[in-house]
């Protein structure tokens, strides 16, 4: 197999790419289309900030406007901030508990080309006659009044793209619940993986509400049913429940995979292992489950009564204990430690009082009585930025730095990402720490503009300031790829020289096989006991064999594409007559592409035991 | 040391209301509260902020140790410490005990402020003690209903001071939602039921605020969203029991006086008035009224909630709402006014007044 080292033409790495279910090659696509998508909230940002800047603006209409608001929400959301997690995920779960690919390499790819095609779905509706306008959280009265296919857009893509999250999600809990290396029992699994591992869970029980939300909306728009149409008996605040029963539980999605980037990083930089790995673990999973008690606290003024805004207040309040204990780990972690400030390490730290900011507004939020000020103001706007750009983003910042070595085998400039780190830094606090008086001052969230004379201006100028710091910080990281990339200086299995968990006991980039032979695990933070034994590797837990490793396949494309195309005939089939021929159209592909893959067999093949021993300048030697 | 703890916190929350009172609009800050149900929220809001702070302050003091004490400056290996059950109880019960300290008061606030029973106490008349003010929020305005007045008015919601006001929310096409920052928290008009809440308005505070509190709908509904304002006049008791008599007086459009403004009724009485009533009274069914009440348009503070109360603007306005408010139901509904038709029905409009 000694194919796969030599160099490849144009064509057949994209091919190769179309094609792949290597677990690290698809990381590598969710990196770049969440990238893409990245950008382009960012840009939708930018539009937002520099539309607010000034009262009064006409940089932007009105109408364009909701649809710029609603698309940087649901695309840094939906299309970049869970797919670039899924992407590190991806890259390093497997790896982090010495696994050779995820459970369903076939099924992870496909939920890759659903995302993607979902997300470039959504998208189009720009070119197509307007984008949704209604709010990432698309309230159904207003979703259903709105004119011209925005909204059909939003409700279709998301679903494709959705069923794609779902299907990673399984594929995550499989793959952490039965391939698990010798001796990697649960309380050995690092962080990362211990919060993979509870958000894939939460996944799996909060898509399905969005799912049924997004198909009873596509019913009513589409198909003619009336689920919240009001005058023949619907109801619009079920959609609200829908909506935030998914909502609130994907804030922890998100968060939870930055806490356990942040859990490793500090650990490395520290040279310490995890204050308190139990109680990190118990808080991860207590968050997790607490996050499905407290969806109405988006709800307090909907008008559900007190005894519901109280016991919804009392509950989110909770969630701030095992967010605590957290906090208070991850310091105690750096207590004592031998701290090494890298460009990682920086964004974690930053993330302490960033996040804790978030955290405190968070409970301040929770106070159902108090919260009627606080709700739909730029207060809130603050606080959910804090917690999701001071968390997540951090997270995938200080992530990109932390594995890009081990994901391409070359590091990115320290400088440039420490330059990076301080614009952003500084941005994001200029930014969005003034929104929460904004907020208390009176001005409401989604509002095009604002008139003067209300006190509102010079705090929206100096949150537009600020943007522009955050832009230019990610102008430079783009740069920084560009020049690591050309570089290419390539490193060794432990970049860092403070790996503490499998990822960094093998080649950077990992052989396509992983490990040559699975490594005995034998507990918390394996490479570094070895490390610490005088060890240079990890201890093979089976002899030299065969291994069987899954072929390519491109039907997870056409799979995938045959939604994109029935998705159009949905939402055109009202307009014209060849709606539905398309729709039909469409699902045929995907039918006959899931025919295809149930009736061939697809055996895979096998790595000889010859040609690993061939393969040793690679390593990949446990 | 208990004592000591109280004391800080007490200190503590004065200093913040200090800072933060200073922020804002008198007519717009939640940080100036004008009313019982705005101050309780902002006590409520100081009390959380102080437990917040003294958080940050606990997290910023470890976490400025840590960052500057323990810098690596050589290559040994540092004690690797599993953790401390002693620690880990300590940061488990403190942050529950603060948050029960808030959780009792926020518990209270939210029963208080749903309690609306005074709505459902009828005399024989079957009519409420209480004042009650009908919310219907539209496409980009507002109409205010009082039941036992029995008169409409829009846009300017006129209330009495020093006592509880009741409000019916709902909205009549897309969900909206009704805040007047300065007196207290927001409540959605939902498309599906009726919301009730209550807020009162301090007297005191009108007058600083010039008696004009600006009200905001705080929920996307539509392009114009930003521009939903409405205004509400908090005047005393017997200013408001006046202001009610003369709206009432109001049975009949009252015919316009000077030579222009009856031309400008004519055009008003052909083109705007089947949507725009010019008497207070609630006999039509709300599907019949499609756009603001005008009773008493020439003592409004704003045009269409947004623009200056001047004849220049409402002429701006009348000739083409869609520069003004993108996606309103005005746009197209009437044929278009020539510069003289124009001129008669702002005089006309300008004109329209209840208050002799």
């Amino acid at each position: 197999m000694s194919t796969y080292a030599q160099k490849k033409g144009f064509g057949a790495t994209v091919w190769d790419y179309l094609t792949t279910v290597d677990h690290k090659k698809i990381a590598i696509l969710y990196l770049i289309a969440g990238g893409l998508f990245f950008v382009l909230g960012g840009l939708e940002a930018m539009f937002i900030r520099i539309q607010l800047a000034v009262p009064n603006n006409d940089f932007v209409s009105a109408g364009l406007y909701n649809e710029i608001l609603t698309m940087h929400g649901t695309t840094m959301i939906f299309l970049a901030a869970m797919p670039l997690l899924f992407g590190f995920m991806n890259a390093i779960m497997p790896l982090q508990i010495g696994a050779r690919d995820v459970a369903f390499p076939f099924v992870n790819a496909l939920g890759f080309w659903l995302f993607f095609f979902g997300g470039i779905f959504l998208n189009l509706s720009w070119f197509l006659g307007g984008a949704p306008d209604a709010g990432w959280t698309s309230y159904a009265s207003l979703s259903m009044a709105s004119e011209g296919h925005g909204i059909d857009f939003y409700a279709l893509g998301l679903q494709i793209s959705g069923a794609g999250t779902l299907m990673g999600g399984i594929n995550f809990l499989v793959t952490i619940i039965n391939m698990r290396a010798p001796g990697m029992t649960y309380m050995r699994m690092p962080l990362f993986t211990w919060s993979t591992f509870v958000a894939s869970a939460l996944i799996l029980f909060a898509f399905p509400p969005l799912t049924v939300g997004l198909f009873l909306l596509i019913f009513d728009r589409m198909f003619g049913s009336n689920f919240f149409d009001v005058a023949n008996g619907g109801n619009t605040v079920i959609w609200e429940h829908l909506f935030w029963i998914f909502g609130h539980p994907e804030v922890y999605i998100l968060v939870l995979p930055a806490f356990g980037i942040f859990s490793e990083i500090f650990a490395t930089f520290s040279r310490k292992r995890l204050f308190g790995y139990s109680s990190m673990v118990f808080a991860t999973v207590l968050i997790g489950f607490l996050g499905f008690m407290v969806w109405a606290h988006h709800m307090f003024t909907t008008g559900l009564g007190p005894i519901a805004n109280a016991i919804f207040a009392v509950a989110t309040m909770a969630i701030a204990v095992p967010t605590g204990i957290k906090i208070f780990n991850w310091l105690f972690t750096m207590w004592g430690g031998s701290i090494k400030f890298t460009t990682p390490m920086l964004y974690a730290v930053a993330f302490i009082p960033s996040f804790v900011g978030g955290g405190v507004t968070g409970v301040m939020l929770a106070s159902a009585a108090a919260d009627y000020q606080y709700h739909d103001s730029y207060f809130v706007v603050a606080h959910f930025h804090y917690v999701i750009v001071g968390g997540v983003v951090f997270g995938l910042l200080a992530a990109t730095h932390f594995y890009w070595p081990k994901m391409f085998g070359t590091m990115l400039n320290e400088t440039l990402g420490k330059i990076t780190f301080w614009l952003f830094l500084i941005g994001f606090h200029l930014t969005f720490f003034i929104q929460h008086f904004l907020g208390l001052m009176g001005m409401p969230r989604r509002i095009f503009t604002f008139l003067p004379n209300q006190g509102l201006d010079a705090g929206n100028l100096i949150s537009t300031i600020g943007a522009f710091f955050m832009a230019i910080a990610t102008l430079i990281l783009l740069i920084n790829i560009v020049i690591t990339s050309v570089k290419n200086q390539k490193v060794g299995n432990d970049p860092w020289e403070d790996g503490r968990t499998l990822e960094w006991a093998i080649p950077s980039p990992p052989p396509f096989y992983n490990f040559k032979q699975l490594p005995l695990v034998r507990g918390l933070d394996p490479l570094w006991i070895e490390k610490m034994e005088g060890k240079k590797g990890m201890t093979p837990a089976e002899p030299l064999g065969d291994i069987h490793m899954p072929n390519n396949s491109f039907n997870p494309f056409m799979i995938s594409l045959g939604l994109f195309v029935a998705a159009f005939g949905a939402l055109y089939r009202e307009d014209y007559n060849w709606g539905v021929l398309v729709l039909i159209v469409g699902m045929g592909i995907t039918l006959l592409s899931m025919f295809v893959r149930s009736v061939k067999d697809d055996h895979g093949f096998h790595i000889h035991k010859e040609d690993l021993l061939n393969d040793d300048d690679k390593g990949g030697k446990a | 040391m208990k004592r000591l703890a109280k004391w800080r916190m007490i200190s503590m929350i004065a200093i913040i209301t200090l800072l933060l009172s200073g922020c804002g609009e008198p007519f717009l800050s939640t940080l100036q509260p004008a009313g019982e149900v705005a101050k309780e929220q902002f006590d409520l809001m100081m009390l959380s902020v102080a437990i917040m702070v003294g958080v940050i302050i606990v997290v910023t003091l470890i976490f400025a140790i840590v960052v500057v004490k323990f810098r690596r400056r050589d290559n040994t290996i540092p004690k690797q410490v599993e953790g401390s059950h002693k620690l880990e109880i300590i940061w488990t019960v403190i942050p529950i005990i603060l948050l029960l300290i808030l959780a009792v008061p926020t518990v209270a606030s939210t029963f208080k402020f749903a309690d609306v029973s005074e709505m459902d106490k009828k005399n024989e008349e079957g009519k409420t003690d209480a004042l009650v003010i009908n919310v219907r929020a539209n496409l980009y305005w507002w109409e205010f209903e009082y039941p036992n007045e029995e008169i409409i008015t829009s846009q300017d919601l006129v209330v009495p001071t020093g006592q509880k006001v009741y409000f019916n929310l709902k909205a009549s096409d897309v969900k909206h939602s009704f805040w007047i920052p300065a007196v207290g928290g927001k409540m959605d008009t939902n498309t599906d039921n009726v919301n009730r809440f209550y807020l009162q308005f301090d007297e005191q505070k009108a007058n600083e605020a010039g008696d004009l509190f600006y009200g905001k709908c705080a929920e996307l509904c539509g392009p114009s969203h930003a521009l939903m304002d409405f205004k509400v006049k908090a005047i005393s008791p017997d200013e408001f029991d006046q202001w009610v008599a003369d709206m009432q007086s109001v049975k009949e459009p009252e015919t316009a006086e000077t030579p222009l403004a009856q031309q400008g009724q004519e055009v008003f009485n052909n083109s705007c008035i089947g949507c725009h009533a010019v008497t207070p009274a609630t006999g039509a069914p709300e599907a019949a009224r499609l756009g603001p009440n005008l009773t008493n348009f020439g003592e409004r503070s704003r045009i269409a909630g947004v623009l200056d109360h001047t004849e220049e603007e409402l002429k701006n306005w009348i000739s083409d709402p869609e520069a003004y408010k993108p996606g309103n139901k005005m746009t197209n509904a009437y044929n278009k006014l020539t510069p003289e038709e124009l001129d008669a029905v702002a005089e006309y409009l300008m004109n329209l007044k209840v208050q002799d």
